[in-house]
């Protein structure tokens, strides 16, 4: 167990692509650490410099305070478990966790049994003499899991954990390995492309894009207070309304509505400003209210306890979350008013916080 | 093609002569195919028939025929003295060659299919394009010169460096292909564990390219078992020949074919080699089991 620290991280390939722009990060032992990006945006790439799988083009790699940069892989006592959870074929459950011992030359009867003891703890037990393809998608990830513990590393490194798991699975998987870091209480940094599922399970969130650290924070802040316009639109299931406005009067003018923002701002009068507000976070009202967007309701997407409204007025198209009793027609004419303590300004694509009010570029861990 | 009962019986008449017609054509034209089958069939069996025949007749000719049974053949062909010595001989080449080709082919295809060389894919090619002529005839008297050169000339090892070198080439070209499509994270995987790159190779890769290394072994040895040039060009002394240059020998004293040797000696020079395709089929039968969910 031990902290990770990555220094100026750097990776460019051949070809001068660079995937990783001087990252600096801190993982807390102990925490459950996210990486989160579309695809493309280096996350991968950084959690495999973290395994010694890519070599850093400069920058340092710290793992509980030693340099590991020029370690390879096989030392630097991490565990990585694969996409494709890479369980080897040819080998039984037994054999494929037991695996990491054997490199450590473990004699055979007692890394069998400490194999079986793994293996019993994730509820293998009964699989042990089976192969990989005689296992379910979820049995196959708890033996990967299974094998990634039996050698107790220091620090765990998922890719994608979740990604080839059905929907259903996913989710009892999610509320699993959440359960399991806990109580292991290992470092684990983790990649994903899924907002959803970084939110579920992080401590803390790193979003990436195009090899930077957009923002770093606790689920709740991020969600909450995106830093920029780009996790902005990235977190949250139903992209955020992101409308170009102009400040007035200590609002945002949005088309012809005058838009509540959260106090204590201080706009220059007259400034371009983009105005961020989440679908949920808008109420619909079919009569005409003040502060609110008009529009005519063109789409409904039924989401089961609510629905999804797209509106289509002078802002452009407003996505609203109303509940699932308001009956709505698409045609019919609809307003949507922003709840002024959970809007957010973006000057340039960055966001405006109160005075006082520190931007969450480097967030702390909530213990 | 039956009408349903009740119906006009003008078309019923009509449509039972059409459909005789059409039942009479398809019947000719099944008749045609399979005296076709039978005709091609009777070509490849013949052959077969007369090397399962002949070396039980007491009178062996060229033609197949119902034996009156003997096994006086196979005691002449064990008081032969190259016989049986030269069916050894090519097992020891038959084996060096096997093994030679599938450590050097499995070494040289994992690394050309996992590191990125310039010209690499041009590089293969040319070397399966200039196999085909290393060990063909065209290359007959430099391979000679060569031999000649290194001392190799009536060396069973020597026997063995020419024919891998004929052979690795396309060995490699096929086993890259097996390479390339095992998943790089399973060595990643191994590699994380803190496994070196030889036990990579031994623990993951070779395992799950078992498959393609029983082709290449199967391939090389029946390749050599088969070889007649190479040996009868360099080997000098008929103890060290194989088999298929021993049975160039078989003749009588009158300067014929000894049909009753080359018959017996014909069996059981292809006995292990039909036995080597059954047993690899059967033990590594083409199947491979992925752990990888796709």
């Amino acid at each position: 167990m031990a902290d990770l620290t990555l220094a100026a991280l750097t990776k460019v390939y051949p070809g001068g692509v660079r995937a990783l722009d001087s990252v600096e990060l801190t993982v807390a032992d102990g925490e459950f650490f996210a990486l989160l990006g579309p695809s493309g945006c280096g996350k991968t790439t950084l959690l495999r410099t973290l395994a010694g799988l890519e070599t850093a083009t400069s920058g340092a790699v710290l793992l509980g305070g030693t340099d590991v940069t020029a370690v390879p892989p096989g030392r630097r006592d991490v565990a990585m478990v694969f996409q494709d959870y890479a369980l080897f074929p040819h080998m039984t459950v037994t054999d494929n966790i037991a695996y990491p011992l054997r490199i450590r030359k473990v004699p055979g009867r007692e890394r069998r049994e400490r194999a079986a003891d793994t293996a019993a703890e994730l509820g293998l037990g009964d699989h042990l003499g089976r192969r990989p393809d005689q296992l379910s998608g979820g049995q196959q990830q708890r033996v990967a899991l299974a094998r990634a513990m039996a050698c107790h590393p220091r620090a765990f490194l998922f890719d994608e954990p979740l990604s080839n798991l059905d929907a259903r699975m996913r989710l009892e998987a999610r509320t699993f390995l959440k359960r399991l870091q806990r109580e292991l209480g290992v470092t684990t940094v983790f990649v994903t492309h899924d907002q959803a599922e970084a939110l579920a399970l992080a401590d803390r969130i790193a979003v990436m894009e195009q090899g930077r650290i957009r923002q770093l924070g606790t689920p709740a802040e991020v969600f909450r207070r995106p830093a920029n316009t780009f996790v902005a639109s990235f977190i949250g299931s139903t992209p955020m309304n992101l409308l170009p406005g102009t400040a007035e009067g200590g609002a945002v003018r949005v088309a012809d509505t005058a838009l509540p923002t959260p106090e204590g701002l201080a706009l220059a009068e007259g400034e371009k400003l983009t105005y961020g507000i989440r679908p949920e976070y808008l109420t619909f009202h079919q009569e005409p209210v003040a502060g609110a967007l008009a529009g005519e309701v063109r789409v409904v997407e039924n989401l089961g306890s609510s629905q999804l409204v797209t509106l289509e007025g002078p802002a452009g198209e407003v996505r609203v979350v109303v509940d699932e009793d308001t009956a709505l027609a698409p045609g019919t004419a609809g307003h949507a008013l922003p709840r002024a303590d959970r809007a957010l300004v973006y000057r340039d694509g960055e966001l405006l916080g109160p005075p006082g009010y520190e931007t969450p570029a480097t967030g702390t861990r909530t213990p | 093609m039956t009408a349903p009962p009740g119906a006009d019986p003008e078309t019923t008449a009509a449509d039972r002569h059409a459909a005789g017609l059409d039942g009479a054509r398809r019947l000719l034209a099944t008749v045609g195919f399979y005296t076709f089958c039978s005709l091609v069939l009777a070509f490849f069996t013949v052959p077969l028939l007369w090397l399962a025949s002949a070396p039980f007749d007491d009178t062996p000719s060229v033609t197949a025929s119902l034996p009156s049974f003997t096994l006086a053949n196979f005691e002449t062909l064990l008081d032969n003295r190259y016989a049986m010595r030269s069916l050894g001989n090519s097992a020891v080449l038959a084996a060096g060659t096997g093994v030679l080709v599938v450590v050097c082919a499995a070494l040289a295809a994992y690394a050309l299919s996992r590191v990125r060389l310039p010209g690499r894919d041009a590089l293969l090619y040319a070397l399966l394009l200039l196999s085909s002529i290393v060990t063909g005839t065209a290359a007959m008297v430099p391979l000679f010169n060569l031999a000649f050169e290194l001392d190799l000339i009536d060396s069973q090892l020597g026997v063995i460096l020419v024919l891998s070198g004929g052979l690795l080439p396309s060995a490699v070209f096929i086993l890259k292909d097996f390479m390339d499509g095992t998943p790089r994270s399973y060595e990643e995987s191994a590699q994380v564990f803190g496994a070196s790159p030889l036990q990579v190779m031994r623990h993951v890769v070779v395992p799950l390219v078992r498959p393609g290394l029983a082709t290449i072994a199967v391939w090389s040895v029946a390749q050599v078992w088969g070889n007649f040039l190479i040996p009868f060009l360099l080997l000098r002394s008929p103890e060290k020949s194989p088999a298929a240059v021993v049975m160039y020998t078989f003749y009588t004293e009158g300067g014929q074919p000894d049909l009753a040797l080359i018959s017996t000696f014909s069996l059981l020079y292809s006995v292990p080699v039909v036995l080597m395709f059954l047993l690899v089929s059967s033990r590594y039968g083409f199947r491979f089991h992925g752990g990888i969910k796709r």
